[in-house]
């Protein structure tokens, strides 16, 4: 948020370089995030279960996509790969507490870790390619470990997937979604906040200096090849983690989910929502959600007279992401997150155009 | 080992591409505290051996000592941790970061939040250490007359506020010897002087040693306690400014065979 700050509100001011330094630069958004948040506390109590599973899916996806935008969005490199460590992470954390009985909640994180190592290794090559060669070398790594999903039984299990145990505090068990909601919540919320605190502290940006002049950055002190590969582990870490809530979510993990048409739909996320921005990741993964809901409602509405939409609806559903992404490639190429500041500047000058 | 005064030695430096040898054995020695200036026409090799110092390009012979420590086979991140910053010719900054962004990533290396503690920001020491070096990167952003574009992104600038921005994150990382590439290209008589007392003010009362490329001859005559001279790669000449303005070589390989109007050589450039 921090170009916030250059379209500043008068009357608006700060004494001290930590008020600077905030994530939420008025009192008008502090407010906002505040009523976001308990509005989101009580949502579990009139939300439909229907809504809440919608919910809960924006959360694990976005965890993921915002480590997909830290690679791709901030530090200026590419990933296919990005589904098959969101299945490494969910079958890790599965694996963990099956085979050694550490408790669920202990397990989201260190699948997180094991996914960063993971991911370190992957990103290997990123030290020394760049764009389409680091395209193909994470494609392959995709394919690696898609490989190793079926095969992995000791892992995995193999063809007939892993069970995954419920997420519980002191044996109470999150079991549905009223009470899963919560633990997402908890999740999205702690990840998005490191993940700002991270892009806004030394090594954050040194992630955007690699990104925009690698030269620069490397006469300013940055050593290219360790953030350039420490970009794939934390971007394998949030995808570790969204694997892990995705895993005891369903509580059944097998590996046909994590294909490389998910990988494309992560970056479809990024790039509707906006690369480069942290809130971002979580609105156009909200977008890519809903959307496929909305045709169906949208569908639903209309088919009843003309049966040939209803039997065409999952084509319709695939179609619209890949035109949603292709509109959002020409019209707003910076994504929502560039669109919902624009939106904000123009009431705050309303009526007059700037 | 060798003199205590020499912040910058180098010794028979030579650099080629293939068949193109862009230095040949260049040598020379910068004091602390002075601001020294290559000059030379378009080619001869001034950001070749600006590279060499600050890392880009490995020399093919020769050596480079910053006070008694060999440079070569040093990576350039690692040069900068020495105390050699530098700015480029054409403009390098991270044009997507606002101004104050850049500058804080001058401070690098001087600062120790990681991707492990950074994140935990209120919770480490992390925000300790950004409110400390954000008061020091306002001392430089005061000092450089850029406090009112500091939330801006630095892509949007103007030219020469972008130039100012540069030398900004270079002063962040509080060098001993700062590698300036044409400071001054580009610039309209006004910037120019405001840059040129920068310079001069970063020399003299922040106690930083100037290495300068420039072809604005009168910035370099008034400014420069030494000059040397490179045409095509080699050194043709080096000492006080009116020294090297008198020297025959100079005059005709930078500027020009006609010596009709060779006394007035800060009109030509």
């Amino acid at each position: 948020m921090a170009s916030a700050h250059s379209r500043m509100r008068c009357g608006e001011f700060r004494t001290t370089y930590q008020q600077d330094m905030t994530i939420f630069p008025t009192p008008l958004s502090r407010r906002t995030a505040v009523g976001a948040i308990i509005f989101l506390l009580l949502a579990p109590s009139f939300l439909s279960p229907y809504l809440l599973n919608l919910g809960i899916q924006i959360g694990y996806y976005g965890i993921a996509a915002l480590g997909l935008n830290i690679v791709v969005g901030f530090t200026g490199q590419i990933s296919l790969g990005h589904a098959a460590f969101f299945g490494f992470g969910a079958f890790a954390s599965a694996w963990i507490n099956n085979t050694t009985g550490i408790p669920v909640f202990f397990c989201i994180p260190l699948a997180g870790a094991m996914t960063m190592a993971v991911g370190l290794i992957v990103g290997i090559p990123a030290g020394r390619i760049k764009g389409l060669y680091l395209a193909i070398a994470t494609l392959a790594s995709q394919f690696i470990l898609e490989d190793f999903f079926s095969r992995a039984d000791w892992f995995t299990g193999g063809a007939y997937g892993a069970m995954a145990n419920p997420f519980s505090v002191f044996g109470f068990e999150f079991n549905n979604d009223q009470r899963y909601w919560y633990v997402v919540l908890f999740y999205v919320v702690a990840m998005f906040l490191l993940g700002t605190n991270l892009l806004r502290t030394r090594d954050g940006r040194a992630f955007v200096a690699v990104r925009d002049h690698y030269l620069s950055a490397e006469i300013m002190g940055i050593n290219l090849n360790k953030y350039r590969i420490l970009s794939f582990g934390i971007s394998s870490f949030y995808a570790g983690v969204g694997g892990a809530l995705f895993a005891h979510y369903l509580g059944f993990v097998s590996a046909e989910g994590f294909t490389i048409l998910l990988s494309i739909q992560f970056l479809g996320m990024i790039i509707i929502g906006g690369m480069g921005s942290v809130m971002g990741s979580l609105m156009g993964t909200a977008f890519m959600v809903l959307l496929p809901e909305v045709m169906e409602a949208g569908v639903h509405l209309v088919g009843s007279n003309t049966p040939g939409l209803t039997q065409a609806l999952a084509y319709i559903k695939e179609m619209s992401i890949g035109l949603a992404i292709i509109l959002f490639l020409i019209f707003e190429p910076d994504g929502l997150a560039h669109r919902w500041k624009m939106i904000k500047a123009y009431w705050k000058l309303y009526p007059f155009s700037y | 080992m060798s003199d205590p005064n020499l912040l910058l030695e180098v010794n028979d430096i030579s650099l080629s591409f293939g068949g193109v040898h862009a230095l040949t054995d260049v040598s020379f020695a910068v004091r602390r505290g002075e601001i020294f200036s290559i000059i030379g026409p378009n080619g001869a090799g001034k950001t070749s051996m600006l590279n060499c110092i600050s890392g880009r390009y490995q020399p093919t012979k020769g050596s480079i000592k910053y006070a008694g420590k060999e440079l070569i086979g040093l990576r350039p991140n690692d040069r900068c941790t020495l105390g050699i910053g530098r700015t480029f010719q054409n403009l390098a900054l991270f044009s997507h970061m606002s101004v104050l962004d850049n500058i804080m990533v001058g401070r690098h290396h001087q600062l120790k939040n990681n991707y492990f503690s950074g994140p935990l920001y209120w919770f480490s020491r992390a925000q300790k250490e950004e409110l400390a070096h954000r008061r020091q990167v306002e001392d430089i952003i005061d000092f450089l007359e850029i406090a009112h574009i500091r939330k801006s992104i630095a892509g949007t600038l103007s030219y020469g506020l972008r130039k100012r921005v540069e030398l900004a994150r270079a002063v962040a990382l509080k060098p001993d010897l700062i590698l300036l590439d044409e400071p001054m290209a580009g610039m309209n008589l006004e910037e120019k002087e405001d840059m040129a007392r920068y310079i001069i003010d970063l020399n003299e009362e922040w106690g930083m040693t100037v290495v300068m490329i420039e072809h604005d001859m009168g910035v370099v005559m008034d400014i420069s306690h030494r000059v040397m001279v490179l045409d095509f790669g080699r050194k043709i000449a080096a000492g006080l400014p009116d020294e090297v303005m008198a020297n025959e070589r100079v005059k005709k390989a930078y500027l020009g065979e006609d010596d009709s109007d060779a006394d007035k050589p800060a009109e030509v450039a």
